[in-house]
């Protein structure tokens, strides 16, 4: 079925004229039909729009000018929290009203000028706020492989989506692991690149030195791919990196042979689930026997790692929340003044982990407290930067399972915060030291089947390493064929 | 760092989130909670340790200062919850 079709071979059908982009987006619209009242991945969909996109991808094949546009025809699904012009972007929450975006993310407009087909608004926890999908005002997504457990989150529609076939890739955030976390609970190949790869303009903005866009697909030479597209220095965002692009997909091949992988001691620790250790110790083995060093390394700031997370992005959040106050936009409630207006409008609008996390963020960036929680913080950001710069001075790669268990069940952490944010634990610190990660499957717990992730830690600006050992993993193993069984 | 009694009412206000006082009690508790657990960065050795604001600090990204075309004003207002003569309208601030 065309839906369940990689870029690469999507690419490679439609310049042979075996297939249409129309055919492809109604496979993916009929799949969304089929399944998505189980899986809730999207808040909305405009099926006429991608439709028109398709036959304006097929029209421009028919004329010949195609041969710029590496992503001609493709379906991508957009995490709602990207600006897509003349889309709702809502980022999860009621808080934006009706709001439509007036302009694109630059991201969003390399993939256009690529000839992607942009559609959809995926499901998201609010204002990248959360590990579950559980905080979103549109509802809960539901993972695909047991729709009575959570798909991740924050970008848990986009994880579910790609999945569930209901596109053939997705585009997500992470800000302490929204893309590598929902990737391993689904089964998927998900990226964060480097700090400042990536453009953040046009990314309504939760902490920003730690957001940054990636992709979600179903195999890593695509990652490579929609990494390729997306990156480079945007003179619209100023903390975009001016380092040159690679050219990604062709950097994978060259298998591991000669590479340091490290295993950071501190993370194969208690809390980890037997099934999720077994995984990784199988897939570590398995990298070994294709060629790689394993080498045990030392992060020794590891279980600082949550609560200087929370400290710093909670205070980034809560002065990049602050423009939501009524004025330009918003679902407004009036008040006699403008600062009950404030008051009245983000009360009625924030849900509650946004307002726990902004009101948590102010608290520590207030006076009397800023040098004791958040400047504290920033230095201990600091210690855990150091960690792996240091590391990376013995190894190439550090190899961890990217979560300490396989899918929850939806509702079991929704009631205590601070076990929800512990899960966090592997994927939180990649953020803190700006570094690149990616989460791919390496297997299944026995009953229920739920997927399994291996995250792989990368240098800053060293995506094209930890993309080249997990293509050969993934070439060498079968995990990226397997499907759920939705029906 | 005192192990945590926020004052919810004023970090709200400071925040301009109106509470409800059920909302208030509860995020009291779970904020609590969350600021003993904070409370182990006390522990950490940061003697000497520069403060991290960025993993890459760039210094004077700038471009040249000259006008150049931006949104229009029409696009600007599009989501406005009240406008009028291509302004955003809100609750009078003076008296």
């Amino acid at each position: 079925m065309l839906n369940q079709l990689t870029i690469s071979e999507f690419t490679a059908k439609l310049a042979k004229r075996e297939i249409s982009a129309r055919e492809t987006v109604q496979a993916c619209l009929d799949q969304i039909g089929r399944v998505d009242s189980q899986v809730h991945a999207f808040i909305s969909h405009d099926a006429a729009d991608a439709l028109a996109q398709a036959d304006a991808a097929d029209k421009l094949l028919a004329n010949g000018g195609s041969a710029d546009k590496p992503l001609l025809g493709v379906p991508i699904a957009v995490k709602d929290v990207l600006a897509v012009k003349d889309q709702p972007l809502n980022c999860g929450s009621k808080i934006l009203g009706k709001f439509v975006s007036p302009y694109d993310a630059t991201a969003i407009q390399k993939l256009k000028a690529a000839g992607a087909i942009i559609f959809g608004r995926l499901n998201m926890d609010e204002f990248a706020m959360g590990s579950s999908t559980e905080n979103s005002a549109f509802g809960v997504t539901r993972n695909p492989w047991d729709t009575a457990r959570i798909p991740g989150g924050s970008s848990g529609g986009s994880a579910a989506a790609v999945a569930a076939d209901e596109c053939i890739a997705s585009l997500g955030t992470d800000t302490g692991g929204s893309i590598r976390q929902p990737a391993a609970l689904c089964g998927v190949v998900g990226m964060k690149p480097s700090y400042g790869r990536i453009s953040r303009y046009g990314l309504v903005a939760f902490a920003s030195s730690l957001d940054q866009i990636g992709p979600f697909t179903k195999t890593v030479r695509d990652t490579a791919t929609l990494l390729e597209a997306m990156s480079g220095i945007d003179p619209l965002d100023s903390t975009s990196m001016p380092q040159p692009v690679p050219h990604y997909a062709s950097l994978l091949e060259g298998g591991v042979k000669g590479l340091k992988l490290g295993l950071p001691k501190e993370y194969m620790i208690g809390g980890l689930d037997p099934e999720v250790k077994q995984a990784v110790d199988v897939a570590v083995k398995h990298l070994e026997k294709l060629g790689a060093e394993i080498v045990e390394v030392s992060l020794p700031h590891t279980d600082y790692a949550v609560a200087t997370y929370y400290i710093i992005a909670t205070a980034e959040a809560s002065a990049n929340l602050a423009r939501f106050d009524g004025v330009r936009y918003c679902a407004r409630v009036n008040g006699k003044d403008p600062i009950e207006m404030y008051g009245l409008t983000r009360g009625a609008g924030f849900g509650p982990e946004v307002k726990r996390r902004v009101i948590l963020g102010t608290y520590v960036l207030s006076s009397g407290y800023y040098d004791a929680y958040y400047l504290r913080a920033q230095k201990v950001r600091t210690l855990i930067r150091n960690d792996f710069l240091k590391a990376f001075e013995k190894v190439d790669a550090i190899v961890t399972p990217t979560t300490p268990t396989a899918a929850f069940k939806i509702g079991e952490k929704s009631d205590d915060p601070l076990q929800m944010y512990l899960s966090d634990i592997f994927t939180i610190s990649c953020n803190l030291a700006g570094i690149c990660g990616l989460s791919l499957p390496c297997g299944f717990t026995k009953s229920p089947k739920l997927p399994i992730g291996l995250q792989l830690l990368g240098k800053p600006f060293g995506e094209e390493t930890i993309l080249r050992i997990a293509h050969t993993y993934e070439q060498s193993t079968d995990w990226h064929k397997e499907r759920p069984a939705l029906k | 760092m005192a192990a945590a009694e926020i004052d919810v009412k004023y970090v709200a206000h400071l925040a301009r989130i109106a509470l409800s006082p059920e909302e208030e009690q509860k995020l009291g508790a779970q904020l609590g909670n969350i600021l003993g657990y904070i409370e182990k960065l006390n522990q950490a050795d940061v003697a000497g340790v520069e403060p991290t604001a960025h993993a890459f600090p760039l210094v004077n990204v700038t471009r040249p200062d000259e006008t150049r075309p931006s949104m229009s004003n029409e696009d600007a207002l599009r989501n406005a919850p009240a406008k009028a003569n291509g302004l955003f309208i809100v609750p009078k601030i003076v008296e």
